[in-house]
């Protein structure tokens, strides 16, 4: 392997392990403020006890994903030089404000949450976490927005005698058609696994401890799953319609997705094939028919272009070389995506009617409880493992091929130092945090029954709660 | 004034505001061990930074956001050439990152005392190599005339910044110590003021020597003067300090600090990234910065946006003042 294989793949271990604690801590702190303020609006203790668990929860994981974030920012420069300087004029700008809007808002209120729950009076404590919840939701943005960027020039124009890409309109780029789809997905895609995690962790409670907390977990399965269910409508509705403009803006994307090589009208949906992907032996296929014609057009009988056409055509626009991402993994990952996505928001429902009207749940979904918070996880990161390899042979889409952006002077050594010390540091850091959740976990409740106190200081208290 | 100059202004007050905050959150990472003589001691230093040094980190991140956006070509150039050390600094905060978060959730002694070792380590690691990156930075390294560094991690370990990385450290020690005092009670704070003394004289002397040989390396008038202010304001902290006077011991350091990263950053300009090969290979203000509209709109938001961040800060800073009872 070379040194940009070797950068690609750090790439893309660093950010596909970011990204298991991002959209855990995008649900989980909207869903907890959710919690908390169901506390202060009726008072009744089993929201209070739900915010500390799952804030608990919460904690854990947004400790992880910032540390790990921190590596993204850096990892640009370091690895990626080239690209830095080609887009700084534009990206940065994005990511800046990231920093300056979202990442302040978060460390500084978290903070405040975490250590005033006895200093801060109750209205103003429950403000801080909704800042908290304002700062996830702006930090997403920002950074889709530079990612869609990426899938989607906009707002710039090149710099011929500098080499690289000058912002002109930082609105279009904060108003990319890309971005405007792929923020509501990526937030309910977020939902549905943090709604998942809530309404499984509930569920294995119900079911270990039956008599235990009973009905605080009822509610948390409820709200949970509920979650899930309204999540996976809104990332049904805006995945169609990022299917549409993705079909525009990235033809090649949606052809490789649907390993469709050629040009066809009206097209079918490819739901499940066995074959050669080159396109040129079938074994086995379920197809529907003008399902993607209406998924990338929007009409059953629109045109959806083939990966050979397409080739052909970039060739013309951008000189000999081949313009195809790689075609089985986009293949699998589209469909993988969309099917454990599915799956999950079907388990939803069932836990909802296997629960209704004060029936417990049935035993054997026991087997459920483990694999459910996982299921939109791992859909989610088929997503991402879709959309940025189907970006590919570009980094930014039509302009700089990924070939052109890693850093010149970096050796092979340096980046199999920093590829293998974060693979081995982020391996050790999965076995401590798993295991710190999973005790978390096991302790229930217990802990979060007394109402946070109002009286002089008591430095025990806090700690136990967070540090 | 040129937007570009703005822009250095902006990022030397990120680093400035960076080392000043994090600084004694280092500090008080790599001492608590030492200080601290049980649990709850140690734990009372932790709390005392707890609600404010993630916060402090963005001060980090902001630095290096506002590089990618106003300098590419100096981020670029600085992160892919200073590679390694890069990545041990980032190796740091992460273990430092989760250890602090995870220390307290365990009620284990073997469990916190491996969360401990982690703070400690990634206290120190950062601190030291920030060090030597600053160090380095201001002595310039081969630049090609691409601005790609040609040298290898061992052209980064020369003495200068091995000196830099050292004053930073020590620097920090002292500056924890003196906010540990600041912020605690009883034994803990008598501890952290004698403990202040002590290091604060290693530091002293450190920084002296850094700061001198950085002028001579790289200095003009008002980045002498300055550094001079910021050697008296360190001697003001530890006459402070030995008064008992915590308040202004803190001032004192902070304003060492702060003026010690600004006089380094105006010894530097115009230049970002000088090279020691050719004098037409050093990055300039001027040819690592943005397009004049990015930096425009930039100023912008941040004129708007960054009052309220400073705004909120301070007030947790406020929230927060009550000494930590050890208990």
């Amino acid at each position: 392997m070379d040194t940009l294989d070797l950068a690609r793949w750090q790439f893309a271990i660093t950010t596909v392990y970011h990204f298991f604690f991002v959209p855990v801590t995008i649900s989980l702190v909207a869903i907890t403020a959710g919690l908390q303020t169901a506390w202060y609006r009726t008072g009744k203790e089993k929201y209070l006890r739900l915010t500390k668990f799952y804030g608990k929860l919460f904690l854990i994981n947004i400790a992880m994903g910032v540390v790990t974030g921190l590596v993204q920012e850096f990892q640009f420069g370091m690895n990626w030089s080239d690209y830095s300087r080609f887009v700084g004029d534009v990206f940065g700008a994005p990511l800046a404000l990231e920093g300056l809007l979202a990442f302040f808002l978060e460390s500084t209120f978290i903070g405040l949450w975490i250590f005033g729950w006895e200093r801060l009076p109750k209205l103003v404590h429950l403000g801080c976490i909704w800042m908290v919840v304002l700062g996830t939701q702006l930090s997403a943005y920002f950074i889709l927005s530079a990612n869609s960027w990426m899938q989607h020039p906009v707002g710039f124009r090149y710099n011929a005698a500098r080499g690289r890409a000058e912002l002109t309109d930082l609105w279009a780029v904060l108003t990319n058609k890309v971005v405007l789809v792929t923020y509501p997905h990526t937030i309910f895609a977020a939902f549905m696994v943090g709604g998942a995690f809530v309404a499984g962790v509930a569920l294995w409670h119900l079911l270990r401890r039956p008599g235990v907390d009973k009905d605080v977990f009822r509610s948390a399965l409820k709200i949970g799953a509920s979650v899930v269910l309204v999540a996976s409508v809104g990332v049904a509705i805006s995945g169609d319609l990022q299917g549409k403009v993705m079909t525009e803006v990235q033809p090649m994307k949606m052809a490789a997705a649907e390993a469709l090589y050629e040009t066809e009208k009206p097209a079918a949906f490819s739901a499940f094939t066995v074959g050669t992907l080159d396109g040129s032996k079938e074994i086995f296929s379920i197809k529907v028919p003008y399902l993607l014609s209406f998924l990338a057009t929007g009409h059953f009988d629109g045109e959806v272009k083939g990966i050979n056409s397409l080739q052909a055509a970039y060739e013309q626009l951008y000189g000999p070389g081949s313009y195809k991402p790689n075609i089985p993994l986009t293949y699998w990952t589209f469909r993988l995506m969309i099917g454990v996505g599915m799956l999950s928001a079907a388990i939803a429902l069932w836990l909802l009617w296997t629960t209704r009207r004060g029936r417990g749940p049935a035993r054997w979904l026991i087997w459920v409880t483990a694999p459910l918070p996982l299921l939109p996880l791992v859909a989610n990161t088929f997503g991402w493992v879709f959309t940025e390899t189907g970006r590919q042979p570009w980094l930014v889409f039509g302009l700089l091929p990924t070939a052109s952006g890693v850093s010149p002077g970096t050796t092979g050594g340096e980046v199999i130092t920093s590829l293998v010390g974060f693979t081995l540091l982020y391996g050790a850091l999965a076995v401590v945090e798993a295991k710190l959740m999973l005790r978390t976990i096991r302790g229930g409740l217990a802990g979060t029954d007394a109402p946070p106190d109002t009286g002089p200081d008591q430095p025990d208290k806090p700690l136990s709660f967070a540090y | 004034m040129e937007l570009t100059t703005v822009w250095f202004i902006a990022i030397a007050m990120l680093w400035t505001g960076y080392f000043v905050l994090e600084g004694f959150d280092f500090g008080v990472g790599m001492l608590y061990r030492v200080l601290g003589r049980n649990e709850p001691e140690r734990r009372a230093a932790i709390e005392a930074i707890g609600p404010v040094w993630d916060g402090n980190e963005v001060w980090l991140i902001m630095a290096g956001a506002a590089t990618f956006a106003a300098f590419p070509e100096w981020y670029a150039t600085l992160f892919s050439g200073f590679y390694l050390p890069l990545f041990f600094i980032l190796v740091g905060l992460i273990v430092r990152g989760v250890a602090l978060e995870y220390r307290g959730k365990r009620d284990d002694p073997v469990w916190r005392s491996r969360m401990d070792i982690m703070i400690v380590v990634g206290s120190v690691l950062p601190a030291l190599l920030w060090g030597v990156a600053f160090g380095n930075i201001v002595r310039g390294v081969p630049l090609d005339a691409a601005h790609e560094y040609v040298g290898s991690f061992g052209t980064l370990l020369n003495p200068f910044a091995l000196l830099g990385g050292l004053t930073f450290v020590a620097v920090f020690v002292t500056h924890g110590a003196i906010f540990l005092a600041l912020r605690t009670t009883d034994d803990l704070r008598v501890r952290a003021t004698r403990l202040a003394t002590r290091v604060g004289v290693v530091a002293a002397v450190l920084a002296i020597a850094f700061l001198v040989w950085a002028q001579v390396l790289r200095g003009d008038t008002a980045s002498v003067v300055i550094a001079v202010a910021a050697i008296v304001a360190f001697a003001g902290a530890l006459v402070a300090n030995i008064l008992r006077r915590e308040g202004w011991a803190f001032l004192g350091s902070t304003l060492a600090i702060g003026l010690a990263v600004v006089s380094l950053f105006v010894a530097l300009f115009p230049d970002v990234m000088p090279s020691t090969l050719a004098p037409g290979s050093t990055l300039t203000v001027v040819g690592a910065a943005s397009s004049s509209y990015t930096l425009k709109v930039m100023t912008i938001i941040t004129a708007i946006f960054l009052p309220l961040v400073l705004l909120y800060q301070g007030w947790t800073y406020w929230v927060f003042r009550k000494r930590v009872v050890a208990a």
